[in-house]
Order: structure tokens, then C-alpha cells, then sequence
């Protein structure tokens, strides 16, 4: 029983709650000996909290007697990325600076998400503060992406998109800056979106870049996605940029599933040199597959989008380089050097080098470059020009088509190690998805198969407009059906076995 | 680097040479009940770290959210200043270290403040020339959150230098505070000190006026940094300037313009350059010093506030904020001179002596306004100068006086016994009323308590009383005098006069 | 071609307040080198007259009544500091004036 229930999607599982087939403490203890059994090799989790869970689990199994009523999500568990403030989990942002941090305050994402019954098993792993598209930048050590252990799992929400594609849990939330939950969802197989900007509080995410950062959520089906949206989104005055208006109906277009009609628009941008093969060719055949839906296939060009990432490589440094500064060692954190002698500003310094990991450090200094005075106006400035060139070219593509398509990102899931050492080449994963974070229209991306060269996870990214979150669930829902129907059976079916003997073999030769 | 000692030139003999410039900023801590960007009370004197959350302590994730009334106390204020309002503006970040700042960046508005371009007209009083108009045309007020307040530990001044720790709270962290930036101010010569104080002053009066802040100098709710830069008489080429801090009087004011163009002028005399610098007012001797040199200008990085959105105040609103304006002191006073048809000298007179607010509420309280101005500016002021206390320190309320006022317009009381009412009100001993009373200071105006006076006055001076009966009226004078004496002057006089006359005739 | 030089990466270091090794600096000197070069492919945009954006999805005016609301106590504030004195956060003396 104990397995099943880790195989079962969240809407599966919140039914059996609701229906009383299995209690919510069930279900929870399920899914910690899951983690049990296999986070020593995915390294998923960075902080498990068997009594928070079990303790949530309780209260679900008690509403339920009492005959009360029951939230949408009411003992589905849930894994946390670090990144969001939990007053009874430590947060660590995956930062040394932050290690063993209580906050004294609970993010409105996490609280809204107890509030709907769902059960938080703990805290994910992630690329420090949010920088970095493989885990491979946390203070504790990358995590493994469950198709293949010696590779990332992508990032920064790398630990949230292991967990769910590893059953240890059916639904994941993390944030995407610049595809942080679109690439690890992709290169892990699973689904994961990123609402628009200002559809889901930032209140309580601790903050990388203020006006990209998004909360959104990480599943294995597109209706659980869905579910997991529409619970943990919607206005909340401590968030100023959060939008003031219904979120859009995601559930109900995850369930339509269908695209006879729609226009989509492939973005010529978005493809050829520089893009694996295998990746290409999952990607053109997810177009036909639209195509053979009902779908009209068009081209659209976006000419600035090859301005994107070096726009978003000076918008986010510039933000970041400013949240990051409370990060000093004076009120919480670590404090280094305080040996009585020193000056504050040498104890933070100290702190500073001694907290912060390396793209950390690089991008705090790329942001205080870009800001500087005499450098603003041609770095900051001119890439705050490209931004608005970008929200027009999407404003012009969307004229043409109903939602945009393309690969999530360019490859599918690079050996730990091997871009390591060279920023740019990482900076590269994060290609096709940067532009809808300028924008801060709708995207995600849901699994489109495997490449044919390598055998590993591709996902689709769809793109929808402002406040247009349902058309991308619909079109997503479209293809996961038709896929799951043509394959006989979910993609994630393919991935192996995580407790065998053969994993065991497997991660010995790694360590 | 410490200065020598400067040799200071005479101030006259300074503005006889230079032009003095002066500029001020002011910041204003708002009077609203919550802070600037989260529902932390916004109260003085609580206990350390008793009046944050997330929000003000700069947690990680968390959001400022704008507090409306500071948005509307501030378009109002530059309203009041005759400024432009911004019909669109931001807000921005000032990025520096400083452990008093939770975010290691401040919340302001840099190139987007939503109040520019406005004047406010003050009058200088100067000691023995006419009063002055001036113009102090305001650069810009703009809106930011204060930082919180750190306490110098070890070392043996309590100061920063030499401390060994220091100790924040933040309490303070997140005030709405508003920053007032006037142009350089030039052309107001020999009274450069007199102007900086005087425009402070009528700002700190129209601010109180709007309701905006409770403006206690004291209590930091109004502070000053002074600009003062020299310009070489008949030049047009202004001085390099200095920034002096930590001016937290209107007293300090003066004294630190004053100082600046003495010693700036002693600086320039010697063949130096001005260092533009921010320097420190020392209360204690009146001088300022120089800050520790720093080795290059603060890059502030300042860039749009990603976390909040834009501010568009709806022109309906600001107009409606406009017409919604109280009396401002200035519209006030004119209003006050035309009525009680006073001459500028007259108001100027009252003015200086910080009396015009307290005549006024005397003259509500039903005194004439010659009554009160008699009572303020007369034994009043003596009274205070005395003291060496200002004349809103006395302990007598303008209703005091008023009833004081009313009692010798009745008669019951003379000029004599009216003042020694006042000595016993200003001892404590309670209202006008309660004073006459215990120290039985009434005017008598019972004829059968006179008439024994009379009677015994008579009889004491039969010369007198036989001259006035054979015609010398004049005479009269003296038996009045003994009467009065008799009753330690709480006769009425002129009664007197009749009853002795009816005796004698 | 240098686009940034090792002086001006430790300047960027003392702003930010990064205390960094000698071999620290040269690494990074090298890395921001090559990623400034990349960034500023911004510049190649032609973008007279185009407003900058500095928010995405536009709103204005958000704001909050003039209302209290609960605080954290003294003892959640300070829980996490590393160091505390009469109930205040104790830091290392600080040098320069504000």
C-alpha cells in the first residue's frame, strides 16, 4: 500500500482523503519512507520535518472525523524550496549565510498552502539564493536528478523537481527568475509552471530578483500543477506587485485539455544552433502533435529575444546585488570574524566572503557594476530598454498566435560537473525561458519525451500572455494526454527504479 | 584628520567680503500611526525592539507596502509649499552599509520626487534693521523610511569614535519621514543666520498648521543640515559648500550658518579651499567639525523600487487636498494684522517676541487685542525674560490672561492688583479667580467698607478735608492717596474721589 | 579585450562589501571579465526614445490604510541575532558616521 500511494498523482490522493480511503497520516508516512528509502541518493530534500507533516497529517484526519470541511489539497504532502520563509522549518536559501536560520514569519504562499490541508514534508534543495540552473551552487552540496544520479536535476529549484520526479512527493513548489522551475522540470520530466508575474505572493520568498522572482508550482501531471496554482496563488496586499484579480481558471482549462482551434506560434528564436539535436527533434515532433490536435502551428518571430539573456544577466545581478545586502551578519545569520576587534564594516565583509558562495559573489558584483555611477545608463539602463522590447515582441506574437511554443531549454540534463566552471555555459540553460520573465507573462514547461540521444527528459515550453495562465494548461493538457495515450502510460513510468540494487551500483561509482 | 583650531574672522567683517549661500534639508518624521511601509505603530520612546516586524527589521522575503496617509500628509505639505505634484513618480533604493539600516538600503525617491519646484516666503527680524522678505525657493519633497537608532558603547564619550560596540534598535526603522530641500539661498548677506533660522522656523509652523507632525525639535521629529558655501562680493562664482549635521535647534541653526561663514571665511582668507565636506554642529561650543574624511563620494547605485509599484496621485485628489488646506500661518498672520489693525512693526514686535499664537488665543478668549498685546509684551515678557524662559514657557494660559483681561474691564480689579493677580497665577496658586480670592485682591466697591475709609481718612487729615470744603477740589488727591494706602490699593479710585467729595461737600 | 580591470573588480568587492582572497579576485576578475563583455551585447540595441521598464505587469497606486498591526515581540525579533544586549542588537563598532 505504502508504494502505491507514492505512485498516486495529488488529485488522485485528495480524492482517497476526502473519500476516506486512506487517512492523511497514511499518506504522509508513505512519502517519508520514501525519502527515507531514497533522498541519501537524490538529495532532494536539504531539510525533512517528519513532525511537521505528521502533526499537519493529524489535523487533516481530524477534520475529516469531525465531519468539517475539507481543503482542495487537504492531505496531499507537499515539498517547500528553501527559499520560502517557514516559521517552525529552518530556511537556508541553500546559503551558508542563512544555515540553521529560523524566520520568526511564514511566507503567504506556504501559509495558504497549509490553510488548504496540503501536508509540507520539508525543505528542498536549491542553487544558493536562487542563482543557477543545477543545484550544483548550494552550500550543501548539489542534488541528483532521479533519471540518471551522476546528472543535475536542474535549477535553482533543482530539489523541489527531483522530489516530485523521485515520488517523494506528488506536488513541489519553488520559484522561477529565469526559468528555475521551468528547466528543472524539464530536465527531470516532470511539469512546471511559472504563473505571471504578480499572480502568486512574494511575501515570505526570500528575494533574488524582485521584479522576475515568481512562485509556481512542480507536479508530475499537468492537473496537479493546475491544483497546486490555484491554491497557492491570488492577490495578497503584503505583496505591492501582487495583480488584484481572480486567478485565472487553470483548473477547468487543465481539464478541457483540448486545442482544436488555437493558434500556436513558434518562436524562430527559440531553436536551432546551439540547441541539442535530440532536444529539436522532441520538440518538432510536440508541434505536430499540436498540429494533428486541431491546433494551427504558425511562425512568429521575436527578434529581441537574443537580447534576453544578456538583458536578464544585468536585471537580476543589479536586484539581487541589492537584496542581498542585508545579508551582513548584524541582526541574523552568520556573523565570521567578530573577535573584538574588528569594525562592523570588516565583519561584514568577513561575513560576506565567507557566507557567500561563488555566483553569488559574482553576480552581487556584476549588479554593483551594472548599477554604478557613469555605468548605469549603458548597462542597467540599455538592458531596461530591452525589456520593453521584449514585452513587444510578445505583445506582437500574441496578435498572432493564442499561446508560443518552444524547447524549455537547449539540452537536456548536463553531468554534475561539467559546466561547473565555466558561468556562461550554465548562464545558456536559461535561454528560452528568460523571456518570459522580462515579461512576466505565463509559461511552463511539460514533458514532451525523451531524447533520442541520450534518452533523457525534454519538455515543451508553453508560453501564454498576462493573466492568460489557463491557455497554457489547456494546450499542456492537450499534449500530456496525447502523449500518455501514444506512449501507453506516463513518461515518468521510464525512469529508474531509484531503490534497486542497480541504483545502488550506480551512485556507488559516483561518490 | 584633525583640524587645528581655526582662527575665526569676525562675522560682520566675513559678510562684508563674502556672500554668504546658505541651503537647508530637512527631514520630517510624519505624525502618522503606522510606519512608512508596514503596521508597525509608529510611537516614540517604547522599548527597544518592541514596535518591528519583518517588514521594518528587513527579514529576508519580506515587502514594503505604502502607507496611504504619507502619500496624502506629503502631496499635502508640498502643496502647502507651493510645489508641482507629481502626476507619476517611483520610488527608489540608496544603496549603503550602515548597521542602522536593516536592508542596507533605504527606501527613498531619487530622481522622481513627488513634490518639486515650490517657495515659501519668510520674514527675517534682525536687530536693528526693518524686517526682511526673503524667498526660499524648495528644490524638492520627497518621501523615505527612517533608519534605527544606534547607541555608541565603550570608549570614554558615549560617541562613535573610540566606541568598542554599539547597540541598534529599530524601532525607528521604517518612520515615514519626508525631506524638504530648499535651492541655495542667496543675497540674505550680514543675515544669512537670522534667514536659516526664520525659514526653519515658518516651516516648522506650517507643518505643525498642516497636522503632518508634531515637529519636536527635541525629540527628532524635525532635523536640520544646513548648507553654507562663500562667494566672494561682486563675483558671481559661487563657494564650494559644506554640509553641517546634527543641527537640532532652531538656536543651532543660527549659530551654525554663523560659524560656517566664519570660519569658511578664515579658511579663504588663509588661501585654502573650502574642503566640501559634511561637518558636525557641536552643540556644546557652537563650532562645527569636520567629519571623518572619506576617500571617495558614496555611489548610491540608486535604481528604481522593484517591490513597490509607481504613484500616480489622481489630480482630483490632489485638488481636493488643495482646497482641504488649513489657514497657513502666513495667510494667518495677515489675516490677524488686518485685524487688529496692527502696523508690520507691531506684528514684527510680536513675532519676535514669540507671542502672535499666544495674543491670539488671549484675544479668542474675549481680551481685546490691545488688552493682550499690553499684557504679553509688557509684564509678561519681563516676567519671562526674568526667568530666562521663553513666553510660551510662562505658567499662564492666554485664557488666564483673558480672564485677568475681563477682571480689570469690569472694574474689579485695577492695573496694580491685576498684576499681582498674575504673580500669583504664575506661583502656582492657581486661576485669576482662585487667587483673587485667597489673597483677597478684590477691587472694594462696597461703599459702606469705603466710607469707613473715607471717614477715617478724613479724620486723619483735617487740613485737607478743610480746603477741599472751601473749594480746592485739587486737594482731594491726597485723601484718595490715603484711602488706596488704607486698603493696599483695592480701592477703586475714582469712587473714592466721589464718596470723599460727597462727605465734604 | 578587458573590459573591466582587477582595481575596479576590488572597488566592486569594497561596495558590496565582499572581503575576497587574492586568488579570489584574480578568478573573478577573470569570470566578470568574459561576462561583462557578453552583457553588454545590450548596448548593440538600438533604443532611442524606448521607455525603460522597470515592472513588468503595470500597476499603480497599491497602498495600505494608516492602521496598526500586530509586531513581532522583542524575542522573535532578536531570536536569530548573534548578539544581544538590553534587548538591542549588538554590533561591532561602527566606524564611519552616517
Amino acid at each position: 500500500m505504502t508504494a502505491d500511494l507514492t505512485s498516486l498523482t495529488a488529485a488522485e490522493l485528495a480524492a482517497a482523503v476526502a473519500a476516506g480511503e486512506v487517512s492523511a497520516t497514511e499518506v504522509a508516512r508513505a512519502h517519508l519512507d520514501k525519502i527515507a528509502a531514497v533522498d541519501g541518493r537524490v538529495r532532494a530534500f536539504l531539510h525533512v520535518s517528519a513532525d511537521v507533516a505528521l502533526a499537519a497529517a493529524r489535523a487533516v484526519d481530524a477534520r475529516r472525523a469531525a465531519g468539517e470541511p475539507l481543503g482542495p489539497l487537504a492531505g496531499v504532502p507537499v515539498a517547500v524550496k528553501d527559499v520560502y520563509t517557514t516559521a517552525d522549518m529552518p530556511t537556508t536559501c541553500g546559503s551558508r549565510i542563512l544555515d540553521g536560520w529560523l524566520p520568526p514569519y511564514e511566507s503567504t504562499v506556504t501559509r495558504r498552502l497549509r490553510g488548504a490541508g496540503a501536508i509540507p514534508l520539508g525543505k528542498t534543495n536549491m542553487d544558493e539564493f536562487a542563482m543557477g540552473s543545477s543545484t550544483e551552487n548550494s552550500a550543501f552540496g548539489p542534488s541528483r536528478n532521479p533519471w540518471d544520479l551522476a546528472r543535475v536535476p536542474g535549477g535553482s529549484s533543482g530539489g523541489s523537481s527531483a522530489a516530485v520526479a523521485a515520488f517523494e512527493a506528488p506536488l513541489a513548489i519553488g520559484t522561477d527568475t529565469g526559468g528555475s522551475i521551468r528547466q528543472p522540470a524539464a530536465v527531470c520530466g516532470i511539469v512546471g509552471a511559472k504563473p505571471t508575474y504578480g499572480g502568486s505572493s512574494r511575501y515570505g520568498v526570500v528575494a533574488f530578483a524582485s521584479s522576475l522572482d515568481t512562485p509556481g508550482p512542480l507536479a508530475r501531471t499537468v492537473l496537479d500543477a493546475a491544483l497546486l496554482h490555484e491554491a497557492m496563488s491570488g492577490h495578497d496586499p503584503c505583496d505591492s506587485t501582487s495583480i488584484d484579480a481572480p486567478v485565472p481558471p487553470v483548473v477547468a482549462a487543465a481539464r478541457q485539455a483540448d486545442v482544436a482551434g488555437l493558434r500556436v506560434g513558434v518562436v524562430t528564436e527559440l531553436g536551432g544552433e546551439g540547441y541539442q539535436p535530440g532536444v529539436l527533434s522532441r520538440f518538432g515532433e510536440a508541434v505536430e502533435l499540436l498540429e494533428s490536435l486541431g491546433a494551427k502551428v504558425v511562425e512568429v518571430s521575436c527578434p529581441h529575444f537574443a537580447y534576453a539573456l544578456p538583458a536578464y544577466y544585468l536585471i537580476a545581478p543589479s536586484e539581487c546585488s541589492s537584496n542581498l545586502a542585508r545579508f551582513d551578519g548584524m541582526r541574523y545569520g552568520l556573523r565570521a570574524g567578530d573577535d573584538g576587534t574588528r569594525s562592523a564594516e570588516e565583519v561584514m565583509s568577513l561575513t560576506r566572503g565567507e557566507g557567500f558562495g561563488a555566483e553569488v559573489k559574482r553576480r552581487i558584483m556584476l549588479g554593483t557594476y551594472a548599477l554604478s555611477s557613469g555605468y548605469y545608463d549603458a548597462y542597467y539602463g540599455k538592458a531596461q530598454q530591452v525589456r520593453t522590447l521584449v514585452i513587444h515582441d510578445f505583445e506582437a506574437a500574441f496578435e498572432q498566435a493564442d499561446v508560443l511554443v518552444s524547447p524549455a531549454t537547449p539540452t537536456t540534463a548536463f553531468r554534475i560537473g561539467e559546466r561547473a566552471d565555466d558561468p556562461m555555459a550554465m548562464y545558456l540553460a536559461d535561454l528560452c525561458t528568460i523571456p518570459s520573465n522580462l515579461a512576466g507573462n505565463a509559461a511552463l514547461s511539460v514533458p514532451c519525451g525523451l531524447a533520442p540521444d541520450d534518452g533523457l527528459p525534454v519538455g515543451l515550453q508553453v508560453m501564454a500572455p498576462v493573466l492568460g495562465d489557463d491557455r497554457m494548461y489547456r494546450v499542456a493538457a492537450a499534449v500530456e494526454a496525447a502523449l500518455v495515450t501514444r506512449w501507453g502510460h506516463p513518461l515518468l513510468a521510464q525512469a529508474p527504479e531509484l531503490t534497486s540494487a542497480a541504483a545502488e551500483a550506480r551512485s556507488a561509482s559516483d561518490d | 584628520m584633525t583640524e587645528t583650531t581655526p582662527r575665526l574672522a569676525g562675522f560682520t567683517d566675513a559678510v562684508a567680503r563674502y556672500d554668504p549661500v546658505i541651503g537647508l534639508e530637512t527631514h520630517v518624521e510624519l505624525g502618522t500611526r503606522s510606519k512608512m511601509f508596514c503596521g508597525c505603530p509608529a510611537v516614540f520612546g517604547a522599548a527597544p525592539n518592541t514596535q518591528v516586524c519583518p517588514v521594518c527589521l528587513g527579514l529576508p522575503g519580506s515587502l514594503p507596502v505604502t502607507n496611504a496617509a504619507a502619500i496624502e500628509y506629503t502631496i499635502r505639505i508640498g502643496l502647502a509649499l507651493n510645489c508641482s505634484i507629481a502626476r507619476w513618480c517611483r520610488f527608489a533604493r540608496k544603496n549603503y552599509f550602515y548597521p542602522d539600516m536593516p536592508k542596507n538600503f533605504q527606501i527613498s525617491q531619487y530622481d522622481e520626487p513627488l513634490c518639486t519646484d515650490g517657495w515659501l516666503d519668510v520674514t527675517v527680524h534682525a536687530e536693528d534693521a526693518p524686517p526682511r522678505q526673503v524667498r526660499v525657493e524648495i528644490e524638492r519633497v520627497h518621501l523615505e523610511e527612517d533608519t534605527g537608532k544606534s547607541q555608541h558603547v565603550g570608549g570614554s564619550t558615549g560617541r562613535i569614535h573610540g566606541a568598542e560596540y554599539s547597540l541598534v534598535d529599530y524601532n525607528r526603522a521604517g518612520i515615514p519621514l519626508v525631506e524638504i530641500v530648499t535651492k541655495p539661498v542667496a543675497g540674505t548677506g550680514e543675515l544669512a543666520p537670522e534667514a536659516a533660522r526664520a525659514y526653519v522656523t515658518e516651516l516648522r509652523d506650517l507643518l505643525r498648521a498642516l497636522g503632518v507632525s508634531g515637529v519636536r525639535m527635541e525629540r527628532g521629529e524635525l532635523r536640520c543640515d544646513v548648507n553654507v558655501s562663500l562667494s566672494p562680493k561682486g563675483s558671481d562664482r559661487w563657494g564650494l559648500r559644506t554640509e553641517t549635521k546634527n543641527v537640532n535647534s532652531l538656536r543651532s541653526v543660527e549659530r551654525a550658518v554663523r560659524y560656517e561663514i566664519e570660519r569658511q571665511t578664515a579658511v579663504l582668507d588663509a588661501g585654502q579651499r573650502v574642503t566640501q565636506e559634511t561637518r558636525h554642529f557641536q552643540e556644546a561650543s557652537g563650532t562645527t567639525t569636520a567629519g571623518r574624511s572619506k576617500e571617495e563620494a558614496q555611489d548610491y547605485r540608486y535604481f528604481p523600487e522593484p517591490d513597490l509599484v509607481p504613484i500616480a496621485p489622481a489630480p482630483e485628489w490632489v485638488e481636493r487636498l488643495r482646497a482641504s488646506l488649513p489657514e497657513l500661518p502666513s495667510a494667518r498672520r495677515a489675516r490677524l494684522q488686518a485685524q487688529w489693525q496692527l502696523s508690520d512693526l507691531d506684528m514684527a514686535a510680536l513675532a519676535n517676541a514669540g507671542a502672535l499664537d499666544l495674543v491670539a488665543e488671549t484675544v479668542a478668549a474675549g481680551a481685546t487685542p490691545a488688552d493682550a498685546r499690553k499684557w504679553w509684551l509688557g509684564e509678561l515678557r519681563q516676567r519671562a525674560n526674568t526667568a530666562g524662559i521663553e513666553l510660551a514657557e510662562l505658567a499662564v494660559t492666554p485664557a488666564q490672561v483673558a480672564r485677568v483681561s475681563a477682571l480689570v474691564a469690569s472694574g474689579a480689579l485695577n492695573d496694580k492688583l491685576a498684576r499681582q493677580v498674575l504673580d500669583g497665577v504664575l506661583a502656582g496658586e492657581g486661576s485669576p479667580d482662585e487667587v483673587v480670592a485667597a489673597r483677597g485682591l478684590a477691587v472694594v466697591s462696597d461703599d459702606a467698607a469705603l466710607l469707613a475709609a473715607v471717614d477715617q481718612a478724613i479724620a486723619d487729615n483735617p487740613d485737607v478735608a478743610g480746603k477741599i470744603r472751601s473749594g480746592k477740589i485739587a486737594a482731594v488727591g491726597v485723601l484718595v492717596g490715603a484711602v488706596i494706602k488704607a486698603t493696599r490699593g483695592q480701592a477703586d479710585a475714582a469712587r473714592v474721589r466721589e464718596l470723599i467729595l460727597e462727605r465734604l461737600s | 579585450m578587458s573590459s573591466i580591470t582587477r582595481e575596479e573588480v576590488a572597488h566592486l568587492a569594497h561596495l558590496a562589501r565582499l572581503s575576497l582572497a587574492d586568488s579570489e579576485l584574480d578568478h573573478l576578475s577573470a569570470q566578470l571579465d568574459v561576462i561583462i563583455a557578453a552583457v553588454a551585447r545590450v548596448q548593440e540595441v538600438a533604443a532611442e526614445g524606448i521607455p525603460p521598464t522597470s515592472h513588468a505587469v503595470p500597476l499603480t497606486n497599491v497602498f495600505r490604510p494608516d492602521e496598526t498591526t500586530p509586531c513581532l515581540s522583542a524575542e522573535a525579533a532578536l531570536a536569530g541575532a548573534p548578539a544581544v544586549e538590553d534587548q538591542r542588537f549588538r554590533v561591532p563598532r561602527i566606524l564611519a558616521e552616517d
